[in-house]
């Protein structure tokens, strides 16, 4: 059961990069036009 | 095809989502509202209408890119704002609108001092919360499910070392994302008043110390998992229903930017300077061109024109005016630039003086109780009783029973504490959380697919409620424009549509509407309150009010409106027009009456006109000639006789009668002040969306009654568990999300099904 030590904190590690990943994505405002966001894909921009 | 039939003109959006504009909005410039920032960058922020797809944002930002100096366009398609920049004195604010209207939407300079800084900061914070539950529940729920699943074959050692892991996050994740509980429970502990989140926040800190308190004696159960499932489901319904707000408080401040209106001064020199209204001092001289809104009240000293007064009073036809008469802020100069001088402030003008009417009507709403919280006032006594039963029943019983000849053993403080604190934890009302937001989340995303934009969860829970429909009629029953009714040969329509065509009068409009594309009359003269006149081959074509084109006709007398045409000494042609009905009116009105509404008309508007448009729409019971006030007293009269009113109107005439209303919608045509006191904004042409919104409001009711039930039985039956003893963490974990998702599939349950009205 050694393997636990290592184990939890990667276990809790990976949470947290998720967390700190999103704290990213709500400040830098990608949640401020999630409609215009999901047409601006179909945009060329060529 | 849709979108050839609504945009024949290949303006607006190329979707065909949204109606092409109406090209008579009235203009003015926005250079009043331009930002200069600290690196010389100049900005403007717009409000766009009928931008609906990846096509208009291409189009908008493709197009406004193009012009020369323009540096940055960025276009927000969830809230239509538009952020355009250059270096200072590359563009001229002017050209920006100008081309907007060319790509075919309609745009409004929004006021920056409104606009400042209203980012949705606590909508951020509860999202932020949000995450750091969802994450420690996730995290620890990794613990907890080999805790369960190894019971009896783990070590005690390995258990207490996962208990106390988990307490590493729970702790601070829990009283982090706790804080809008606390934070609230206090305000309310404070002002004497119990609310849902006492029992919750109590719930976080006796849960803390209790699982705290087992581990550290190596005991069997620790509730860390559940504390912080508990706040995520309760955030996830915090979140919902912080969104419906913030969606109606950011309508709210969309209208009240909107109505910065800029105004053309002119100064003592002779130049004419752009200003904002509220910069308009009392003495001012203003230019107010053809087609611009007026945006104080005051005195006309130079020129003659009509104005459009059917936002104010609901009248259909134009009124003339010469100087020396008095105007009211809101009306629409419709032939001939005039020059008034101020004779009021923006804020003392007749518009600002129907905002107050309408907050004070909105001040009397807010007494409203909405049924989450009529829900939350039975069940905080009845939980906190129960757990306090619970403790003292466990402390005192054994002794009791022994006192009657009974056996019994003391349980002791802490197997007490912890049945107590399994009630308040399974009782915890993350059922009760979800089960209204969930709801309102659902019907307000369903109307608005069908063109219906709920302003709020409370408007949806008081549109349910209604018993009487009271419609206006210009501009809501009917479309607010006159229609030509009577039949002329295509020649002479022609003819008295090239006269039409220089003129901004409503009348020549519907004259030039029916005869369809053609060109204009060169050198025709528009005398205002008259008609045109224009020499053509040597013949005189006069096209106007009967005195002026044909003195010599026989009054018609049936009230109509009328144009008169009258070519050289040809015999006079009259054509009649009439406001239209719009074309679902009379089946709204039928379908409303088939579901026991009972339906009234009330207008500013003639009485022969009113008569006519409430016989058309099967309205029996109607009034004409109403002014605003006798609107407003009509719908108190109702409330006061114990119905429950719902006002439809679109006028500023109807605002404070909306306001005062039980539940109140709009059409989308209506005047942002109308729309900013209505509970609903119709979207589209048509009226019969109303009925389906009072539908899925009544619908939505049900489901969140339903779920309310269906918390109280799941309480009537987790609460006696919780208090004889034989609650477990992984039953609570269990129960918890079991009953969550019960509410939130009920509530998914309103998506289905199409338009309620055809059946």
């Amino acid at each position: 059961m050694e393997i636990m030590i290592f184990l939890i904190p990667v276990a809790v590690l990976m949470g947290l990069v998720g967390l700190v990943a999103f704290f990213w994505s709500l400040k830098s405002g990608q949640y401020e036009d999630l409609e215009g966001a999901a047409h601006r894909i179909l945009i060329d921009d060529d | 095809m849709a979108d050839i039939a609504l945009n024949p003109l290949g303006v607006g959006c190329p979707s065909g989502l949204a109606p092409a504009p109406d090209n008579e909005a009235p203009r003015s410039d926005p250079a009043a509202f331009v930002r200069r920032d600290a690196q010389g960058r100049e900005s403007l922020e717009l409000m766009v209408r009928g931008a609906k797809c990846a096509g208009c944002i291409r189009k908008i930002e493709g197009g406004l890119l193009a012009l020369p100096g323009v540096r940055e366009v960025r276009l927000n398609l969830s809230t239509g704002r538009l952020s355009v920049a250059w270096p200072a004195g590359a563009v001229r604010a002017q050209t920006v609108t100008e081309a907007l209207a060319r790509l075919g939407y309609a745009a409004a300079p929004f006021d920056p001092e409104a606009v400042k800084r209203e980012v949705d900061e606590e909508g951020r914070r509860l999202l932020r919360y949000l995450a750091v539950a969802g994450f420690a529940a996730m995290n620890i729920m990794m613990f907890s499910v080999p805790v369960w699943s190894g019971h009896g074959e783990m070590g005690e050692g390995t258990r207490t070392l996962l208990h106390w892991v988990s307490a590493l996050i729970a702790i601070p994740a829990a009283l982090y994302a706790a804080q809008p509980f606390f934070a609230s429970a206090w305000a309310a502990l404070k002002a004497r008043r119990a609310n849902m989140d006492v029992p919750i926040s109590l719930a976080v800190f006796l849960t803390l110390g209790i699982s705290v308190s087992e581990t550290l004696q190596q005991g069997d159960h620790a509730y860390f998992d559940g504390i912080t499932m508990l706040l995520f489901f309760l955030l996830i319904g915090r979140y919902l229903d912080h969104r419906l707000r913030q969606r109606a408080r950011t309508a709210a401040l969309d209208l009240l930017a909107l109505q910065a209106v800029s105004a053309s001064r002119i100064e003592a020199d002779g130049r004419i300077v752009a200003v904002q209204a509220r910069e308009i001092r009392v003495g001012d001289r203003l230019a107010l061109a053809a087609g611009e809104r007026a945006p104080v009240d005051g005195v006309v000293e130079e020129g003659v024109s009509e104005f459009d007064r059917s936002m104010l009073t609901g009248e259909t036809l134009p009124q003339p005016t010469a100087s020396g008469a008095a105007i009211h802020a809101g009306v629409i100069n419709l032939s001939q630039p005039l020059v008034i001088r101020a004779t009021a402030r923006a804020q003392d003008s007749a518009v600002a003086e129907l905002a107050r009417l309408i907050e004070i009507g909105e001040q009397g709403r807010a007494r409203f109780v909405r049924l989450a919280d009529k829900a939350a006032a039975l069940y905080v006594p009845v939980v906190h009783t129960l757990a306090a039963l619970t403790f003292l029943g466990w402390m005192f019983a054994p002794a009791l029973l022994r006192a009657v000849g009974v056996e019994a053993g003391d349980v002791g403080v802490r197997i007490a504490l912890m049945n107590a604190v399994a009630v308040l934890i399974i009782t915890c009302p993350c059922a009760l959380g979800l089960a209204v937001p969930a709801v309102q989340v659902v019907a307000t995303g369903r109307l608005f697919k069908r063109g219906v934009l709920v302003k709020s969860g409370d408007a949806l829970e008081r549109l349910a409620q209604i018993d009487v429909v009271v419609f206006d009629k210009t501009g809501t029953l009917t479309l607010g424009k006159p229609r030509l009714t009577s039949l002329a040969s295509v020649e002479v329509l022609h003819a008295a549509a090239a006269l039409a065509r220089v003129s901004r009068h409503p009348l020549s409009r519907a004259l030039v509407e029916a005869a369809g594309p053609g060109v204009a009359v060169k050198d025709a003269r528009e005398i205002p309150g008259e008609g045109i006149e224009a020499q053509v081959d040597g013949l005189l074509l006069r096209l106007g009010r009967r005195s002026f084109a044909a003195p010599e006709a026989k009054d018609a007398e049936d009230g109509a409106a009328e144009l008169w045409f009258k070519r050289g000494d040809a015999a006079p042609v009259r054509f009649a027009f009439q406001d239209a009905l719009r074309a679902d009116a009379a089946d709204t009105i039928a379908a409303l009456k088939a579901r026991g509404f009972a339906v009234e008309l009330i207008s500013g508007d003639r009485p022969v006109a009113v008569e006519a448009a409430a016989h058309a729409a099967g309205i029996e019971r109607w009034a004409g000639g109403v002014s605003p006030g006798d609107k407003t007293a009509r719908l108190a009269a109702l409330k006061a006789q114990g119905k429950r009113p719902m006002m439809v109107g679109d006028g500023l005439n109807d605002a404070a009668a909306m306001a005062v209303a039980h539940a109140s919608a709009s059409p989308g045509s209506a005047i942002e002040a109308s729309q900013a006191a209505s509970d609903i904004v119709l979207q589209g042409a048509g009226l019969m969306t109303l009925v389906e919104a009072i539908d899925v409001a009544k619908a939505a009711r049900e489901r969140a009654l339903e779920n309310l039930r269906f918390s109280a039985l799941y309480n009537l039956i987790a609460a006696p568990t919780a208090a004889a003893g034989l609650l477990t963490p992984l039953i609570a974990a269990l129960a918890m999300s079991g009953s969550s998702l019960v509410v939130t599939l009920n509530a998914l349950r309103l998506q289905w099904g199409g338009p309620s009205w055809k059946s």
